[in-house]
């Protein structure tokens, strides 16, 4: 059983953060690497890319939006409730080397992926420059953190609420207008988000890595789910990845395969709602 | 009266048939199809044993069982004493009396067969390791005294299984790992309810662990921990990590939505129990019409799995003919009872699908034999011209495994073939890094429970005069 010890609701309470008492991963674990929870003995395999470890206490962090039935189901986990399993750390962790100046561009949830990333290249001497973004000012999560691990850090939102109105992506074209040395990119989002900055990126060329989410089951390239194309290659996120050249990636194979159980998720949300008493969310 | 009097001559007893489901009515529910024998059914047939005294049926077994011994045992009325003897060579005893194929091993070289049906050796050790499970007395084999040395077992398929079965009767410590949250390998992720119910893995792995074998899940080999970790903390290493690599057909529309490989369907109908959902929270596509693409047992699983989730058509793809296939016949029948039609001579060119990414379709190429090919199986040639679509909304890939890369990446020193399977030694499971034995799929290629679980005999034996003697 994997305790969680610290327990954060940020984001309006849409996005969670826990630290999970997990020894082993956390001794193992680096920036990239995911793991795969399970809350109970008839809950999905989720995997989540790690925010963080503290191996000194044992202790691996994950952050997570709440989005459907499992997460939901996360989310009802308080400070000394456990998960049943916690499988990791799984997949390749990021390639960290200092190429001198560096962008960082995070969306969503995808913050807490890109943060550690960001902060080992600093830590490697590069010159960080940090993009993050959210729909609004309450959904921003991280930003602290960021700011520390970056040199400079630029914030968007959709509503302007926040920093510049505006997507992360028309900062990103800003920012390597203006920085023509930067010699990585790393985006980590939604799938629209990362497309979109690829899309950027790849007219300025430079080199791009991103972070893929597919729907994943066992973690071991033993299941094929998680395919990707990239460069015309199949490549499992699972163990290939789940760090990719980002201009290499066919980012609508992987937005469609994320649609594949879209009826199911919603039917297992919607009993898992009622079954909390909160009623069905759709419009009366 | 002239009614003749003669000598009473024996009756001779026909092999005596395991009741099963209907198969109209098991192709709805995921039971268990064949019911198993009743005692007085087990003794009935245990009675056609002849007791040879050279018993070929125990040269067919990859394991050695004393199969007269424990028939025997049966005919008489003494169960115990059955799976005393079945324990002695095999610690997965209600496995391999589901899944082994018989036909081809001990049953294939029964005496009886020359004339008559074989003695139903598979169903007689079926029987009695269900009599144990279902009314036994808590029982165990004796364990020799504790050596003070340590084994690792990694992967807890049929090969780690019976490594771990034979090591800690020898007075080993043994622990096993395993990456899935659950132990069983392929016999819980792979083989359906159906075929093998998961509470007899379930409770094969207990018996292990009552014997003193301990179980860590979710340990993933190769990522959570080094071969060469293992190595600082056990005396012998054994790799039994099964082949783990799933095959595509590399044609045109593999990503729709429907697309599956073998091990994904089957893992998630399984392992995830995904036929349950939204009981168990883990989906699959519920196709309405299924093909699945190959002609082995995981094809007959998946295509009989596809009936149960609720599919009007579970199609069969195979490129050869019925012949060819390498399926159990056992298999096939039951898939045939069951209403999977089988298209031969056919084989998958590309995928269609619709906008939202959904799969509608696949087209087929017809197919004639041609020459034997290295397989000394007649090669499929296309015919030209004979192109044409079938409609399907799922498909299930399982044209077989390929070695899955994760450990031996991580383990240097193993010396791997061209195909990236692992060098062993085929009468040891040595492999070339000291310490370090190998067995099962991720040696052979994806082959049978009772292969591997005959190669982790050959390795635990290795093993043990390796941990007593030094060799």
């Amino acid at each position: 059983m994997f305790e969680i010890v610290e327990r954060e609701e940020m984001a309006q309470g849409t996005i969670i953060s826990n630290w999970v008492r997990a020894p082993k991963i956390a001794q193992k674990a680096k920036p990239g690497q995911f793991v795969i929870l399970r809350a109970n003995e008839k809950g999905e395999r989720i995997p989540l890319t790690m925010a963080d470890t503290d191996p000194e206490r044992g202790l691996i962090n994950i952050i997570y939006a709440v989005v459907g039935k499992s997460t939901a189901l996360f989310k009802t986990l308080q400070v000394g409730d456990s998960y049943l399993d916690v499988i990791g750390p799984l997949g390749q962790p990021t390639h960290l080397e200092n190429v001198g100046k560096v962008v960082c561009v995070g969306g969503g949830t995808g913050i807490a992926v890109l943060h550690p990333i960001t902060r080992g290249l600093k830590q490697l001497g590069n010159h960080v420059i940090a993009i993050i973004g959210a729909r609004t000012k309450d959904l921003l999560i991280l930003e602290d953190k960021m700011r520390a691990a970056s040199h400079e850090l630029h914030i968007c939102t959709d509503d302007g609420s926040y920093g510049h109105k505006g997507f992360v992506t028309e900062m990103l074209k800003k920012v390597l207008d203006e920085n023509k040395d930067i010699g990585l990119a790393v985006c980590i989002g939604p799938v629209p988000m990362m497309k979109a900055s690829c899309q950027i990126t790849k007219e300025y060329g430079v080199k791009t890595l991103v972070s893929l989410n597919p729907i994943m089951l066992d973690g071991t390239g033993m299941c094929g789910c998680c395919r990707v194309q990239v460069g015309g290659k199949m490549q499992f996120a699972c163990v290939d990845g789940p760090e990719f050249d980002g201009h290499a990636v066919d980012f609508d194979e992987l937005t469609l395969r994320l649609r594949s159980y879209l009826p199911e998720e919603k039917l297992a949300y919607d009993r898992f709602k009622a079954s909390l008493g909160q009623g069905c969310s759709c419009k009366s | 009266m002239s009614e003749e009097v003669k000598a009473p001559k024996k009756e001779k007893i026909p092999r005596q048939k395991m009741p099963e489901q209907d198969p109209q009515v098991r192709r709805h529910n995921f039971n268990e199809v064949p019911l198993g024998y009743t005692p007085e059914l087990a003794m009935k047939e245990a009675e056609r044993c002849i007791q040879c005294k050279d018993p070929r049926c125990v040269q067919g077994c990859p394991v050695e069982i004393d199969i007269p011994g424990f028939i025997k045992f049966i005919k008489e009325g003494d169960f115990e004493a059955a799976i005393r003897r079945l324990w002695e060579k095999n610690s997965l005893p209600a496995v391999c009396g589901r899944v082994c194929p018989q036909e081809i091993q001990c049953e294939g070289l029964c005496i009886l067969g020359k004339k008559d049906e074989p003695v139903a050796i598979g169903n007689l050790e079926r029987f009695a390791a269900d009599y144990q499970r279902l009314h036994g007395r808590d029982i165990l084999p004796p364990k020799a005294e504790p050596t003070g040395k340590k084994v690792a077992v990694v992967g807890s398929g049929p090969a780690g299984l019976t490594v771990a079965g034979d090591l800690i009767l020898k007075g080993h410590e043994v622990t096993i790992f395993e990456a899935l949250h659950a132990p069983g390998g392929v016999l819980i992720y792979g083989i359906p309810e159906f075929r093998l119910p998961k509470e007899i893995v379930a409770h094969e792995c207990r018996y292990l662990e009552r014997l003193g074998v301990k179980i860590e899940v979710n340990a993933v080999i190769g990522r959570s921990e080094t071969v060469d970790e293992l190595l600082e903390r056990f005396d012998a290493v054994f790799l039994g990590v099964g082949a783990g690599l799933p095959l595509f057909l590399n044609i045109p529309g593999e990503h729709y939505i429907g697309v599956y490989s073998a091990n994904e369907y089957l893992t998630r109908s399984n392992l995830m129990r995904a036929y349950d959902f939204p009981n168990y929270d883990t989906p699959l596509v519920r196709g309405k019409k299924v093909a699945t693409f190959g002609g082995g047992n995981v094809a007959m699983d998946a295509a009989r799995t596809a009936l149960r989730m609720g599919a009007e058509h579970s199609y069969i793809i195979y490129r050869r003919s019925h012949a060819e296939m390498p399926a159990r016949a056992a298999e096939i029948h039951h898939a045939e009872e069951e209403g999977v039609e089988f298209l031969f001579l056919t084989n998958p060119v590309r995928f269609l699908g619709n906008e939202d990414g959904y799969l509608t379709g696949v087209e087929c190429i017809r197919m004639e034999l041609g020459e034997p090919d290295a397989s000394g199986r007649r090669r499929p040639v296309p015919i030209p011209g004979s192109e044409f679509i079938l409609e399907i909304d799922t498909a299930v890939i399982a044209i077989g495994s390929g070695a899955n890369p994760l450990l031996t990446k991580s383990t240097p020193g193993l010396a791997l073939n061209k195909w990236g399977y692992i060098i062993a030694d085929p009468k040891t499971g040595k492999t070339m890094k000291p310490r370090v034995w190998a067995g099962g799929d991720i040696v052979t290629g994806a082959a049978t429970v009772i292969l591997a679980m005959g190669a982790g005999r050959l390795a635990s034996n290795s093993i043990h005069d390796f941990l007593t003697y030094g060799w």
